[in-house]
């Protein structure tokens, strides 16, 4: 049976698509045959961010209504053997997601993957609801910023009570932290929450915090999951998160401000 | 009707409505208890509506003709919705006075007690010990007094998140967190044993006696019986304390649990 992990948010723009992919791609390279689905139907952006966009026939729709097989539908990943896409479809919209089929295609995935990694909508409404309703964990995406820490909150309320293990009564989905776009320095100024006051509402387990870096966005123009950036931070965070996931100990890093040269040299106060 | 409105709809509600018991079969008494009682109230009971429980006269074989209490009833402001314990002869009365009948189930539901009102029978009951046998009495949503129900209070220990909404019949007790958005009633008391960021409302259906107790508050808003505060109308001071929250002369009363 595969596990099935949900990235979820709430709120719009916080890196949902960019950590779906990145976890996905982290856990296919640790050797574990991992599908990444789009539930984004109408705003298809997942297949852009993997760099599979040119080869995108069927889709998660089309597998739905039994237009096309899923081996049809599955894109192989050019980066990664183990990792398989199915994208949403562009011309429809969330309507056409069906309880009964998602779980149907959803049963049919988990007897040949390890990991189904689910890159929910932003939102409530019910194509976010349809990516968690069958998740076994929730790794919930958040800014450190009011805004994204609220709608976040809402997200676990939802998690904790309109998804299948909640209906039937089965061990709640495990709920993970994950910050995104932390800026250590502009924490330090105050113009942003600290991970303490995210952490101070949402009081959950922290898989990892992502720091703010450019690598982010030109791997996503590139269509390169950013996790494939050895060199960035934030690829370097992501390879931590799915450590974390699969039971590593690993340090939480990111946290503190860069200290400068001159800091360095004389001794940074704290 | 021209356009596509419904012209009705069904729904389940509660209706509240004071039982009144009757202990003597006597009219003319009842009569006298009745007038004195809303003396002492008049506004509460004027086209009140009111449930007559006969069960306690019918255990002691005390006849009685319903038609004249439920005459007597209407003539003093009342207005008599429904009937129970009566015995077969009582129904048929109360069937042809088109009043419904309410087939003697074990009471379940919970008792508010209303703190005015049982102060109100107990120095009505002091004032007129000759009336020994007459003792009508009228309690928020009844039972004998006798017979306590008891509701057992709710537990969450799951974090509360925004947007959730819980309701508790009787007492609400909660060991997690109450996000900010989150929503929290209870007909009862509140007690809260961890942060409370969201709206937390005690004594939902009017009870003024309901108390908040909360361990760090930074609610959005508080409210007992529907006196309500929001967090711009807070002290400051009591701002992430453990405090107390309860109704007074119709003032919201925040203190300090020391």
């Amino acid at each position: 049976m595969a596990r099935i992990i949900v990235v979820t948010s709430g709120k719009g723009g916080v890196g949902k698509t960019t950590t779906s992919a990145a976890i996905a791609m982290g856990l296919a390279k640790k050797g574990h045959k991992t599908v990444v689905i789009d539930f984004d139907v109408g705003l298809r952006n997942l297949d852009l961010i993997l760099g599979c966009e040119r080869r995108v026939v069927y889709d998660f729709i089309n597998v739905i209504n039994g237009e096309a097989s899923l081996n049809q539908a599955l894109i192989r990943d050019k980066n990664c053997n183990l990792l398989y896409i199915l994208p949403a479809s562009q011309t429809r919209d969330k309507e056409a997601l069906t309880q009964e089929g998602v779980g149907k295609v959803l049963e049919e995935l988990s007897k040949d993957f390890e990991y189904i990694v689910c890159d929910s909508p932003a939102g409530i409404e019910k194509g976010a609801n349809l990516a968690l309703y069958f998740a076994d964990d929730a790794f919930v995406v958040t800014n450190p910023e009011i805004s994204s820490v609220r709608d976040s909150d809402r997200m676990l309320g939802i998690l904790s009570s309109k998804s299948r293990r909640a209906e039937r009564g089965e061990e709640p989905i495990k709920e993970y932290l994950l910050l995104t776009r932390y800026d250590p320095d502009r924490v330090k100024q105050g113009e942003m929450l600290s991970l303490d006051d995210v952490q101070e509402i949402l009081s959950l387990q922290l898989l990892g915090i992502i720091p703010e870096s450019k690598s982010v966005l030109s791997a996503s123009n590139a269509g390169i999951p950013v996790i494939l950036d050895e060199k960035s931070e934030a690829g370097r965070a992501y390879e931590d998160v799915v450590a974390r996931y699969l039971g590593e100990d690993r340090p939480h890093r990111f946290i503190e401000a860069k200290q400068g040269f001159f800091s360095k040299l004389f001794g940074g106060k704290k | 009707m021209s356009n596509n409105l419904p012209v009705l709809e069904f729904k389940s509600s509660t209706f509240f409505a004071p039982i009144l018991i009757l202990f003597s079969n006597v009219v003319a008494d009842i009569e006298e208890a009745l007038e004195k009682k809303i003396k002492l109230a008049p506004e509460f009971f004027k086209d009140s509506p009111l449930i007559i429980d006969l069960t306690e006269l019918n255990k002691h074989a005390k006849e009685i003709d319903f038609s004249h209490i439920a005459q007597l009833l209407r003539r003093v402001g009342f207005f008599p919705v429904g009937v129970r314990g009566g015995n077969e002869q009582q129904n048929k009365q109360a069937r042809e006075l088109f009043i419904p009948i309410d087939t003697v189930r074990e009471l379940t539901n919970l008792v508010i007690t209303d703190d005015k009102n049982n102060s109100v029978t107990s120095q009505q009951a002091n004032k007129q010990p000759a009336a020994a046998e007459i003792k009508p009495e009228v309690v928020n949503q009844a039972s004998p007094p006798s017979k306590p129900v008891y509701i057992a209070a709710t537990l969450v220990t799951q974090p509360i998140r925004s947007g959730q909404r819980v309701y508790a019949s009787g007492d609400l007790v909660v060991m997690s967190q109450v996000s900010a958005g989150a929503e929290i009633m209870a007909e009862g008391n509140i007690h809260v044993y961890n942060t409370l960021r969201g709206r937390a409302l005690a004594g939902v259906h009017g009870n003024t006696a309901a108390r908040i107790f909360c361990f760090d508050m930074q609610a959005e808003l508080i409210s007992i019986a529907g006196d309500y505060k929001t967090s711009e109308d807070l002290n400051k001071q009591i701002y992430k304390n453990p405090v107390q929250i309860y109704l007074q002369d119709h003032a919201l009363i925040i203190k300090e649990i020391v």
